[in-house]
């Protein structure tokens, strides 16, 4: 399947995903299907299938202990041991596995080769995907936590706060809030520029795109849906705030009611989040939770001074001393080799 | 056709295209099977030696591969079992989001520009067929969510390219998840042999060393015979001869090292150095032994399957009881050492019939050996360095302008970086690192590892080795390198010929060669030449009268 296939697939699939809430909402007027029934089957099938495979994955065990060791061993008192990259117990473990979910400290060594002729190989400074990334999870992260604000009452002060960083740029464009347009909220915006990095990359580098699947550009564009129908909403076309956290505030307190005239828009964005959260478990999005079962980064190094034990181990049928010396013993004692029995066998 | 390969051009065989086509995806492209990059099938008799099925005689150049009808049931059934077995696999067949970070990481793409040989398509060979059978989104959607049937041809494309990855985890290190393509190879490797699909340059030595103790196939008297003609070449060289021991019981230490460097040059000079260094420190308490039987320190089953890996390796704790020593030195090797380090403890331990390693010269205690009980040689050597126990003349080695190649196993596997700096340092005088990103954790394969070091495989073996000799490249040009040090028994055999075809003039050498060279015995006579039998600096002129 070629990228262009790829990606027309996936797009449609989120064009269509996007109609279905307008036809539903906006024709059929289902809304308490699109905004009380699917909210929650999307929010089960998230946490079910979510710990459901994160069970299936821990019922195989960690036969062996496997480490990418990325710096020096423990070994003699002199040499200075690399705690982090490869650690001899659960503290460094822990540090290392911090560094990696909340830095992506693997992906910042990310280099780019540079292939001259002669051949001259050189490997360049290549941070931009690493960037792009943390600037995508943190940015999603921050949009995630804003939206607390639609499930609590009164608004916890750590999603005020959050909010109010992520409304830092006001500070510089306009100290006053205009007139028709609210407070600027950075995190969307650079959610929406991360994902965009991401999708082009996709298509542009050759490696890239020869590998992509239209399962890694569907989350990209479903992302990017979920990103522009809140953005929409937020700056363009207002939707009923009020009657939104009405219909919010009810999900979570098992009391819904769905309040009239919220607007087709909404619908959109909150099915596009239903689906992206039903999709997370059966997709690859399930590294959020798999990169912590990762057994080259989340095991010691540490099996020459602590035993490990391999559950399934079995017997097996090896070559004994006493075969090996059956096979060799005129030759051994010929060589004046020490050997078990003098006498030959034959 | 090695030899075919090698008159290529290196400017030719450079002229590598990284482009992937554009507009055909790779499951359209039929992989093809290439002369000069796979290797011969194993045969028969030796697999029958050590229980594989199916033996049989095939050749991969052949329609027909001659496998069992149910060929597809074993594959799969065995993939089911794995997937219960390790949660690695598990998790790397799942969390892969495809986001490219590995594919300019893998020596083999960079070298060869073969898109099936960026890791992330490696493993992507393998996950189509997980997706197929084990996932919903796979049985339903099929090829739109990156899932294919297993058929011949997929088989085929399998044994062909996990014969072509060198297991040297290099891609697993820029991995944001921490995949690892070695882990994948390694599981589809089993996969591929459940039904006999495998290479003879790895199921021979497997065979060899459950039957003789080594790779190579080496019965007892000649093992002997092979050390004792080092023996006259070193006391040739310094007046004076060891007397190592064999299969010696009651000895303190157990000495084991691949037997690579008992049968080949570059590594015999390393086990020369071994030679000398055991002798010295002979009068100053150390107790060690030789093993005929356990004479393989490395282990090509763990190119064929965990059990395999596991059967080999017992014969190390099984001799060291036998003979009743306290602990084990292990030699210079790279895969060895992944297997000791992670592995052995796991497969065949306790060792409780052992001791915790105390170093009988200085006394040290090997805290980290503490259950393995098995310690590598250069922590030993660097250990008696740092005690001012070794009397050296690193001038001896003063012709060489030495760098250290890590070994991708003790670099990834264990972490074994300064160890091997601190003795080079200390035996030579001229050391110099090549760049930043092909060193230490990142450092770049030979090219031949994981048992891919055959003749009829050249092409793919130079085009693995050009990110590490285009490193060593630079150093040669910049500073004057002539030597390459390593502590892997696969690079001291293959490397030479990539950096050869590469980068001529430059050799390659083990370690505690260059400990043999700089090492000064009691009593020696001048010596005029290094282990090699290559005038010593400033004794040049002498050899010419």
């Amino acid at each position: 399947m070629n990228f262009i296939l790829s990606i027309v697939l996936s797009s449609t699939a989120v064009l269509i995903l996007v109609l279905i809430p307008w036809v539903g909402v906006g024709a059929l007027n289902l809304s308490g299907f699109f905004g009380v029934f699917l909210p929650y089957v999307a929010l089960i099938v998230f946490f079910v299938g979510l710990v459901y495979r994160i069970v299936v994955w821990a019922c195989s065990p960690s036969p062996f202990r496997i480490p990418t060791t990325a710096g020096q061993q423990w070994s003699l008192p002199w040499i200075k041991h690399n705690r982090i990259d490869n650690p001899k117990g659960t503290i460094g473990v822990l540090i290392r596995m911090a560094f990696e979910v909340l830095t992506f400290r693997s992906l910042f060594r990310n280099t780019k080769m540079q292939f001259l002729s002669g051949p001259k190989i050189g490997y360049e400074w290549e941070k931009w995907l690493w960037l792009a990334a943390l600037a995508f999870h943190y940015a999603f992260l921050t949009v995630v936590i804003r939206h607390l604000r639609f499930f609590t009452e009164p608004i916890p002060f750590f999603v005020q706060m959050i909010e109010h960083l992520d409304g830092f740029i006001q500070a510089g464009i306009a100290p006053i809030n205009g007139f028709m347009t609210p407070g600027v909220l950075i995190s969307g915006f650079v959610l929406l520029g991360a994902v965009a990095f991401l999708t082009l990359r996709r298509i542009l580098i050759p490696q890239v795109t020869y590998i992509s699947l239209p399962a890694d550009y569907f989350p990209l564009f479903l992302i990017s849906g979920v990103a522009i129908t809140g953005i929409l909403m937020r700056y363009v076309l207002k939707v009923d705030i009020v009657s939104v956290k009405n219909l919010t505030l009810g999900l979570v307190t098992f009391s819904p009611k769905v309040p009239e005239g919220i607007g087709v828009l909404f619908y959109m964005h909150l099915f596009l989040v239903c689906v992206l959260l039903a999709y997370i478990p059966f997709s690859k999005l399930t590294h959020m939770a798999g990169v912590f079962l990762s057994p080259t980064r989340n095991l010691s190094n540490n099996s020459r001074f602590v035993r490990h034990i391999n559950p399934w181990n079995y017997p097996v049928k090896v070559h004994t001393y006493e075969e090996y010396e059956e096979e060799f013993r005129d030759k051994m004692i010929e060589a004046g080799l020490p050997v078990e029995k003098e006498e030959s066998a034959k | 056709m090695a030899e075919k390969v090698e008159k290529v051009k290196p400017e030719q065989m450079a002229q590598i295209n990284h482009k992937p086509p554009l507009f055909k995806g790779w499951m359209d492209i039929p992989a093809e099977i290439k002369p000069g990059i796979f290797c011969y099938a194993g045969k028969p008799q030796n697999l029958k030696y050590i229980d594989l099925p199916n033996p049989r005689e095939w050749s991969p150049v052949d329609e027909d591969w001659k496998l069992p009808s149910n060929w597809k049931e074993i594959i799969l059934e065995g993939l089911r079992e794995r997937l219960e077995r390790f949660r690695s696999l598990k998790i790397f067949m799942d969390i892969c989001v495809r986001c490219g970070a590995c594919a300019d990481k893998c020596h083999f793409f960079i070298g060869g520009g073969d898109p099936r040989n960026m890791p992330v398509l490696r493993a992507e060979l393998l996950r189509s067929v997980y997706r197929r059978e084990f996932t919903k989104a796979g049985k339903i959607l099929g090829r739109f969510a990156g899932a294919r049937d297993l058929d011949i041809q997929v088989l085929k494309e399998w044994w062909s390219y996990f014969f072509q990855c060198s297991e040297c985890r290099r891609c697993s290190l820029f991995c944001p998840y921490g995949i690892d393509t070695a882990e994948i190879t390694i599981i589809a490797r089993e996969l591929l042999n459940l039904v006999g699909l495998n290479t003879d340059w790895i199921s021979a030595p497997a065979a060899n060393c459950y039957r003789t103790g080594n790779h190579l196939g080496i019965q007892p008297h000649a093992y002997k015979d092979m050390i004792e003609f080092f023996l006259d070449d070193i006391e040739g060289i310094t007046g004076i001869r060891p007397e190592p021991s064999f299969n010696r019981k009651g000895a303190e230490v157990l000495f084991i090292t691949p037997s690579g460097d008992v049968f080949a040059d570059p590594g015999t000079y390393t086990c020369m150095g071994y030679l000398i260094l055991f002798h010295y420190l002979q009068n100053l308490g150390l107790d060690l032994t030789w093993s005929t039987f356990s004479s393989e320190g490395g282990n090509f089953g763990y190119f064929t399957s965990h059990e395999m890996a596991k059967r080999l390796n017992a014969k190390m704790y099984a001799e060291a009881k036998r003979l009743g020593v306290k602990w084990i030195i292990g030699g210079e090797c790279g895969h060895m050492w992944r297997v000791l380090n992670q592995y052995m403890d796991t497969f065949n331990g306790p060792a409780d019939f052992l001791e915790e390693p105390v170093s009988p010269i200085t006394g040290t205690k090997f805290e980290n050996a503490k259950t393995t009980k098995m310690i590598h040689i250069t922590e030993f050597t660097a250990d008696l360095i740092k005690h001012n126990k070794l009397k050296l003349d690193p001038s001896r080695n003063d012709n060489l302008k030495v760098t250290f190649h890590d070994s991708c196993n003790t670099a990834r596997g264990m972490g074994l970086f300064e160890e091997p700096r601190y003795v080079i340092k200390n035996t030579c005088n001229h050391f110099y690192e090549m760049p930043e990103n092909t060193i230490r954790e990142q450092t770049f394969c030979c090219g031949s590892g994981s048992g891919l070091n055959a003749g009829e495989n050249m092409e793919l073996r130079l085009r693995g080795g050009l990110p590490r000799a285009n490193a060593v490249k630079y150093v040669h040009e910049k500073h004057g390198v002539n030597m390459v040090a390593c502590v892997c028994a696969i690079d001291r055999a293959a490397l030479p010929t990539a950096i050869d075809y590469w980068v001529p003039g430059v050799g390659v050498t083990g370690v505690h060669e260059l400990v043999g060279n700089a090492l000064i015995l009691e009593g020696e006579k001048e010596r005029e030449t290094n282990l090699r039998g290559e005038p010593l600096p400033g004794m040049e002129e002498e050899e010419d009268v």
